[in-house]
This record gives structure tokens, sequence and C-alpha cells, in this order.
């Protein structure tokens, strides 16, 4: 059990790439940091930096109370988990698991305690005499746990390793993956580009954009109060509506948006903020023109356009309204669920 | 094909039977020959149906030879022949892999240089620098050697091409993983490349092992002492040595035990060889 | 040329593991190359006594020598006969053979075992056969009225050679051809026939094209084959005769340098070989870098 803390990271590829710019991280012991963020955002990077399997051009990184900048993977006492997940395919699903502790020099005993006891943790146990081709998806993702739970490492590093699975089996593996995280209390990093992903399992997420960090916080927090324009059109799905500051204050008397400041010209709204209530007290409303309701079970989602600005708008409602398109509707919003952001900086202001 | 006509099938076995049989022929010939005593090659033509003297003849050249013209027993030079192939195949498979790990997994100042290095070799076979190259390994003290009958062959850059082919399809993640799970170079080396390589290097092998049974120029070149001969170059001296006409049913006899061994290996590993041959692509 | 993402770390190993192979290229290939290339320059007389720095002397007398010219005529010969031989009939094979489905394997393993027999072996076994008192070829030839001896006509003589180095290398090509047809879609050939191609139109206008790069590829493969490794051939049978008609260049390096030790000549024709050698080479590769990318 460690800590993991990044201090300045910066990474430089040969031939001038610059992939990570900056990064200052803390994971305190037993935390679960889930980074986020586009394809070629510099995920995989930072966390093969932290992994040593790339050198580290810029900055400090401690693991636990070592500077390990200089230090091999096998000493930095961390498991990888990879997307293909990377089983040595010659190998039976014991060996697998063995390999690690045979390099280490484990007595047989012990790396024989610690294969069954990962085996039995994930459910293995059945498959340990079988090559990795002999494994469906969802048994070989076990197996790559496996290999980094018999370590009993400081640290797990996850490399998107649920994106080679279907849906369904993604769902169950996520959840699988922080029951056992929890249970074992070991400081996590997680890479993925699904935001769903990211929000059920971190305790803090990190959300990366051209190599630097956007914001980091609690998948609440983030959620709640996106820091920039980017986090807030990532984070959420369907992602955030944002229209234009101008537009919004024409549309109500001027003191309803007065808590706003300024600087702000434009204005996020969640698509499951808006309401079709009419509005209360603390409330503002809405009107634009459905253009296109897609119902779906449970909920739906309607499309919007306005008279005088190019930007529509998707509203989500947790159940599917008696409305035909083509009809104006006006929604209700609570003021405080207002996003305002500065167009040029990108950033959310007050 | 797409319909299948009865008369295009029926010539096409036609063909292919004797076709086969055309190119089976010259070896049927020589295993009948092989069967008959001396005084058949005297008159006439040449036997197409087998003779008494089998075991006799095979007897006569596995241990005896011919002392008259200076032959020695040829389970010698088969022993010889084994022992420079499978050196020789040993040799380039090991040093190949070497090479080719170098190569792939590593980067480090002259690493192009050393790949064309080892290109050139594709270019200088040793029928074209034969003088010199005989030149060093007698400088060396290498004539009549096994050293000197397999160490100059096995510089190899088709089969380090092949590895470093093979090589780079092996994903980036195993190698990673291996280094996390502490293994260093050549831990990963031995315990993960090598067994991946396996069937490459089983299909290497046959390919490798008929080269080296095969080799004739060059033992012919660095061997003047029988007891170093290989079974293929001995052949030579057996039909050329003397005026008179070959002992034919000797002859044949050794054609046969000479060309058993690779063809053994070919038909018993037949998917293997056709990996190796169509993969190297030389 | 790439390496992996990630490499391991060593400043001494990758030499190390380099070392074996570099060090006998060194020794036994870009040595010995380099003193043939310096020897062509240079004459000694009889004796081996004194050496003479001579320019292009040895190259100039070598064209000039009827001998030499002569040995290149016959290579051109033996080697564009061998390459003809031996891959039309691979390719009859190989086109038979594609049709079958049971019997494929069979027929394979039939075809491919000559590939295990040295070339001198090979030229042994056809000396054999040919032979003018016993053999059993002047002996059907005979029946046809033609007079066979390779001892006394030059032309039989080549024609020998040439079938027992083909011989030997139709299961190469045999090879070689089977997986070019094997990869060629069926749908392909399908579309043909639906367009009421006969059989043999499609072959001639789909089939073959589409072999067009291995029917290349095989040809430098053969032309280098039958230059370079047929030297068992000769040797053990013909011995370049009769009267220089089977004195392919290797042959005649090996006897002028080794036998007659004419160094200056034979280094001259080393050189020589070498430059085909790298011509063929490049041939070759420019097919091979069109399918793999090194
Ligand atoms: N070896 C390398 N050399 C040069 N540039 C590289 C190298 N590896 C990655 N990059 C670049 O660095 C940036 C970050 O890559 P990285 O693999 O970290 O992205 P990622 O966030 O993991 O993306 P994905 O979600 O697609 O896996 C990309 O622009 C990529 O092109
Ligand atoms: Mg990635």
């Amino acid at each position: 059990m460690a800590s993991i803390t990044m201090e300045n990271l910066g990474k430089v590829y040969a031939g001038n790439v610059r992939a990570v710019t900056d990064v200052n991280i803390d994971i305190a012991d037993g935390e679960m940091i889930v980074l986020v963020g586009p394809s070629g955002c510099g995920k995989s990077t930072l966390l093969r930096m932290v992994a040593g399997l790339e050198t580290i051009t810029e900055g400090t990184l401690h693991i636990g109370d070592r500077v390990v900048n200089q230090l091999e993977p096998a000493d930095r006492d961390i498991a990888m988990v990879f997307q293909n997940y990377a089983l040595y395919p010659h190998m039976t699903v014991f060996n697998n698991l063995a390999y690690g502790l045979k390099n280490r020099g484990f007595k047989k005993a012990e790396i024989d305690r610690r294969v069954k006891e990962a085996a039995q943790m994930l459910e293995i146990g059945a498959f340990l005499d079988r090559k990795p081709r002999q494994l469906s998806g969802g048994q070989r993702q076990r197996v790559a746990m496996g290999r980094a739970l018999v370590r009993e490492p400081a640290a797990f590093l996850f490399d998107e390793p649920l994106s080679n699975l279907d849906a369904k089996l993604r769902v169950q593996m996520r959840v699988e993956i922080r029951q056992l995280q929890k249970r074992l209390r070991t400081t996590s990093l997680y890479v993925t580009h699904d935001q769903l992903e990211a929000l059920t399992m971190a305790d803090r997420l990190v959300v990366l954009n051209g190599g630097r960090i956007e914001q980091i916080g609690t998948p609440m927090d983030v959620y709640s109060h996106p820091a920039t324009t980017f986090v807030a059109g990532f984070i959420g799905s369907p992602a955030m509506n944002m229209l234009p500051a101008e537009y919004m204050r024409g549309l109500v008397s001027a003191d309803s948006l007065a808590h706003l400041p300024v600087k702000a010209d434009l204005i996020g709204i969640r698509p499951e903020d808006l309401s079709l209530a009419p509005a209360a007290e603390d409330e503002m409303s809405l009107s634009g023109r459905l253009m296109l309701l897609e119902p779906a079970g449970a909920e739906s989602h309607l499309h919007l356009s306005f008279e005088g600005i190019k930007e529509t708008m998707v509203v989500r409602l947790p159940h599917v309204p008696d409305v035909v398109e083509g009809a104006t509707l006006t929604f209700s919003i609570k003021r405080e669920k207002l996003h305002p952001f500065d167009v040029t900086s990108g950033k959310r202001v007050a | 094909m797409v319909e299948n006509n009865r008369w295009g099938n029926f010539f096409a076995h036609l063909v292919l039977i004797i076709g086969v049989a055309i190119v089976i022929f010259p070896v049927y010939v020589a295993i009948i020959a092989s069967t008959h005593p001396p005084g058949t090659f005297i008159r006439g033509v040449m036997p197409l149906l087998p003779g008494p003297n089998a075991l006799e003849n095979y007897k006569t050249v596995i241990f005896e030879g011919r002392s008259r013209a200076g032959t020695p027993p040829i389970s010698g030079m088969l022993w010889n022949s084994f022992v420079m192939a499978m050196a020789i195949t040993i040799g380039k498979l090991s040093i190949s892999l070497l090479s080719a790990f170098a190569i792939v997994y590593f980067r480090f100042p002259f690493r192009i240089f050393f790949f064309w290095i080892i290109f050139l070799t594709l270019m200088l076979p040793v029928e074209v620098r034969i003088l010199p190259t005989f030149q060093v390994v007698a400088d060396l003290g290498m004539l009549n050697s096994f050293a000197g009958l397999s160490i100059p062959l096995i510089a190899s850059a088709t089969a380090t091409f092949l590895f470093r082919q093979f090589f780079m399809t092996v994903p980036e993640e195993l190698m990673e993983a291996a280094r996390v799970d502490g293994a260093g170079p050549m831990k990963f080396f031995k315990d993960i490349l090598l067994p991946l390589s396996i069937t490459n290097i089983a299909a290497l092998f046959v390919i490798m092992f008929i080269y080296g049974w095969n080799q004739y120029l060059w033992p012919l070149l660095i061997t003047t002492d029988p007891e170093y001969y290989t079974i293929v170059m001995g052949i030579q001296r057996m039909v050329t040595g003397g005026d008179s006409e070959p002992l034919w049913h000797l002859v044949m006899a050794t054609v046969v035990l000479a060309a058993l061994p690779p063809i053994l290996v070919i038909l018993f590993m037949q998917r293997l060889f056709v990996k190796g041959l169509t993969e190297t692509e030389k | 040329m790439q390496t992996k993402r990630m490499t391991f770390s060593s400043s001494w190993l990758p030499y190390a593991l380099l070392a074996p192979q570099v060090i006998i290229t060194l020794i036994f290939f870009i040595w010995p190359a380099s003193q043939a290339l310096y020897q062509s320059l240079l004459r000694q007389d009889i004796f081996g006594l004194r050496t003479e720095f001579v320019w292009f002397a040895n190259f100039e007398r070598l064209f000039a020598d009827p001998l030499y010219l002569n040995s290149m005529k016959v290579t051109f010969w033996f080697s564009v006969g061998t390459t003809l031989l031996s891959m039309s009939i691979a390719l009859l094979f190989a086109v038979m053979v594609n049709r079958m489905i049971r019997s494929r394997d069979s027929y394979t393993t039939f075809l491919v075992w000559p590939y295990a027999v040295a070339p001198a072996i090979a030229g042994v076994l056809w000396w054999f056969i040919f032979n003018p008192s016993i053999g059993i070829m002047p002996y059907v030839l005979d029946g046809f009225g033609y007079n066979w001896n390779h001892r006394s006509s030059g032309t039989d003589a080549m024609i020998m050679v040439i079938i027992a180095a083909a011989w030997k290398q139709i299961s190469y090509n045999f090879l070689f051809f089977l997986a070019g047809l094997q990869s060629i879609p069926h749908s392909l050939i399908e579309a043909a026939a639906i367009d009421g191609a006969s059989r043999f139109k499609r072959f001639w206008t789909i089939v073959f094209p589409l072999l067009s790069p291995i029917t290349f590829f095989l040809m430098v493969v053969n032309i280098v084959y039958a230059m370079f490794d047929t030297f068992g051939v000769i040797h053990a049978t013909t011995e370049g005769g009769p009267s220089q008609a089977t004195n392919i260049l290797v042959y005649k390096v090996y006897r002028d340098g080794f036998v007659n030790l004419n160094l200056g000549s034979s280094a001259a024709q080393s050189v020589i070989l070498m430059a085909i050698v790298v011509a063929l080479t490049v041939a070759q590769f420019r097919y091979i870098e069109r399918r793999v990318n090194y």
C-alpha cells in the first residue's frame, strides 16, 4: 500500500512530440483515481510513465516515499492490467499468474497459496490448467486481473481493461473490479475514455485533454461543477448544452440572470436539469421548437431549436411526454443549475 | 475450379500421375540399381526390377567401403554429414535468433549499420569468394575440422530477417507485462520469446538441416582428409575416381543413403517444411 | 526500420547479442569479398613470387578470353533452360493439383521431396539414367533413331545437366505456384466463369496475371539457383565438358582459382559474379518489399 505523487510530470517523445504537460496528482493510499479523456489525450502515456514503461522526461514521480523516476517497472512495486490483457499465450493460467512471483524468487508454497487465493477471488480456479486461447474474453480479463492481484503490489495500474469486452460484460466487470479494489484497498490508477466508467468507478477522477489536466475532483464535483467547457462537454451524456448568454439574457428579465457574473458569455445547461413543469420562483423558462423526439423506454431525448440562433438543445426527460414534433415547448430550469463559462478562456466563471 | 467436368479431372489425374512417375523415376532407378550385383552393369541396359544383392551392397558401402579405390566406409561420412548439418542448423538458428532479438528489442548506435552488414551476406554466397574464404579458413587453421565445415556457413540473413519479422508481430504488451513481472531482457528472451517462436524455429530447422546436409562445394574446398569427408561430396569421389566405369551398384547404394535423411525430414515434417520454405522466401 | 515501442536498455547487451553473427560475417564474408575485390586488381607470376598491381587488366583479359565468353554463353543457356523447364513443369503440376480436393496433399507429398536431394546427387542420378552404355534414356532414344552421347556431344551434355538441375527445383517452384494459386480469391474465377470465359481463357486472362508477381519472384530465384547452386551438378558429372560445353561460371571460377591457381583471373571472375548476385538480390527484394514491409 502506498500513495503516488506526480509532480510536474511531462513527457516529450522522440521527435519532439509532446504528449503530457505539467501533471500534478496526489493519489492517496487506497484511493482509486480514474484518468479520463478523449483518444490521444495522453492517458496511456501518463499511466505508462507511472508504470516505468515510458521514461519520465520532466518532473518527479513518488511511489510511497521513494522517487521512482529511474526505477525499472519491476522495482516500482506496481502491477498492470493491459487493454489486450497481454497474457503469455504459451503458459497456463497458473503459470501466467505465477510468472512474476517466480521471477521475484518466491517459494513454491507461497506462489501456490497466492495463485489459489487470487483464483478463488476471481472465480478462475477451474481454468488454472488452460492456456489463454482456451478462455473467453471475460475469463481472460479475470486472469489478467489475477496476474496483478497475486503480486500484492503497492498500486494497480489499469489501461482501459474493459474496452475489449461487450457492453454487458463491461458493466459486470466494472462492478467487480471496483468491489475488489475497495476490499483490498489497493491504490489504483485506472485509464478509460468512457466517461460513465469514470464516473461510476472513481474516488476522484482526472480529466485530461491535450496532455494537460482540465480538472481533478470527485465524480459528483466534476459533474456538477465542470471547471471548463471541455469537461462540461466530455462528462455527462447526452453532453451539456451550451447557449450564448446574450440570447439567454434576451429571454428573461435582466435580474433573473443577475446572479451570474457579467463575464459569463456562455451558459451550460445539463439536459436532465430541464423539466416541462411551469417555472417556479427560483426557476427561469426557455422555449424552443421540438425538432425530434427520441423515446428510449424509461426516458426520452428531445431535440430543440431556437429562433435566431444556430445552437440547438437536448433535453432529457425521465418519461416520454405526449407532445408532437414541430410544437413549441416551454421548459423550466433552476437558476442555480446554469453553468456560466467564459468563451475565450473556456473556463468556468464563479 | 468452378465446374467439375469429369474428363478434365481424369486428364488432370493422368498428367499428375505421369508427372509424379517422372519425378520419382531417378530415385526409383537408384534404389533398383543398388540391389543388383556388379555383373548387371557390364552389359546391356540398366535393370528396372529389383535384384538380389541389396543387403550385401548396403553392407559393403556402410561398413567396408572400397579399399581398392581408397573410398572409406560411408558410415563415417554419414556421421560427418550429420554433425555438419546439425552444427550449421543449430548455429544458424542461435545466432539469428540473438541478432533478431537485438535488432528488434534494443535501440543502440549503429543498429541499422549492423543490419546492413548481415544483409550483405545474402549477396556473397561461397561460390563468389571461393579462394579468399579458403585462405581465411586455412589461416585460422580450420581446414579438415568440423569447425571449418560449419562455422563459416552459419551467418544467415534469411533466418535473421524471418525472426525479425516474427518478433515484430509479437504484441508489445507481452514484453511490457514481462518487465512488470520482473523479467530482464535475457529472461524475457528465454521464457517468452523462444517458446513463442517455436514453430518458426522448427520450420527453419527443417530447411536448414537440408541446406547443411546438402553442402557440397564447401566441404570439397576445405577437406583433404577422408576423416572429414561428407557423404554428398564423397559420392563425387566415387564416380569420378579412376578411369573405369563407376561401380554403379555401390554408387547407387551410397546415393540412396545420402539422399535419404533429408528426404525423410521433408516427408515427416511436410507442414513445417512448406511453412519454412514459403516464409523465408529463399 | 522500427524497433518495439519500448525497448530494453543496456549499453552492451545488444552488441554482445549481435557479435557472433557480425563477427562471422566480417571474417568469412566481408573480408574475403574485399580480398577478392583487391586481388582482382593484381597479377601474380606463375610461381607466385611477384605480385603486380595491374588495375583492370584482369577484367580486360577476361572479356577478351574466348573461354570466358563461352562460359558466359553456356551459363546463360543453362540458366534460361533450367528456369523455363522447371517453372513450366511446376506450374502445370500446381494448376492440376490445385483442382484436386481430396488428393491434393498426397500429390504434394510426392512432388516436394526432390527439394531434399543435393544438386550433386541429382546430377549423379540423371547421369546414370543418361549413361551412354547402360542408361535407360539412350536406350529409349536409340529406338527413335537418336544416338545419345553426352561424352562427345556438347548439346547432349547441356540437356542432361539442365534436366538434372531443373528436376530438383520443381518442388520449390511447385510449392510457390500452389500457394499463389490458393491465394487467388475463388470469387474472381467464378465471376469470369459467369462472364462466359472458357476454362482455358480463364487461366490466361485471370489466373496467370494474378500469378505474375510470384512468377517474377520465382524467375529470379531460379536464375540465382541455376547460376550459383548448381556447382555440384556440373562438378559431379560433366566437369564442364565435353570441350567446355557445360563450363558454367561458378565451375570455371572454381577451376581457375582452386585447381589452376590463377589468382588474379579467379578474383576478377568472383567480382563479376558478385555484381550479378547483387543485381539479382536487388531484383528479388523489389518483389519482397512489395509484399512485406521491412
Ligand atoms: N512512442 C510514441 N512516439 C511519439 N508519439 C507518441 C508515442 N506514443 C504516443 N504518442 C503520442 O502521444 C499522444 C498521447 O498518446 P496516448 O497513447 O497516451 O493517448 P491515449 O490517451 O492513451 O489515447 P487512447 O484513448 O487512444 O488510447 C498521442 O498524440 C500519440 O500520438
Ligand atoms: Mg491509450
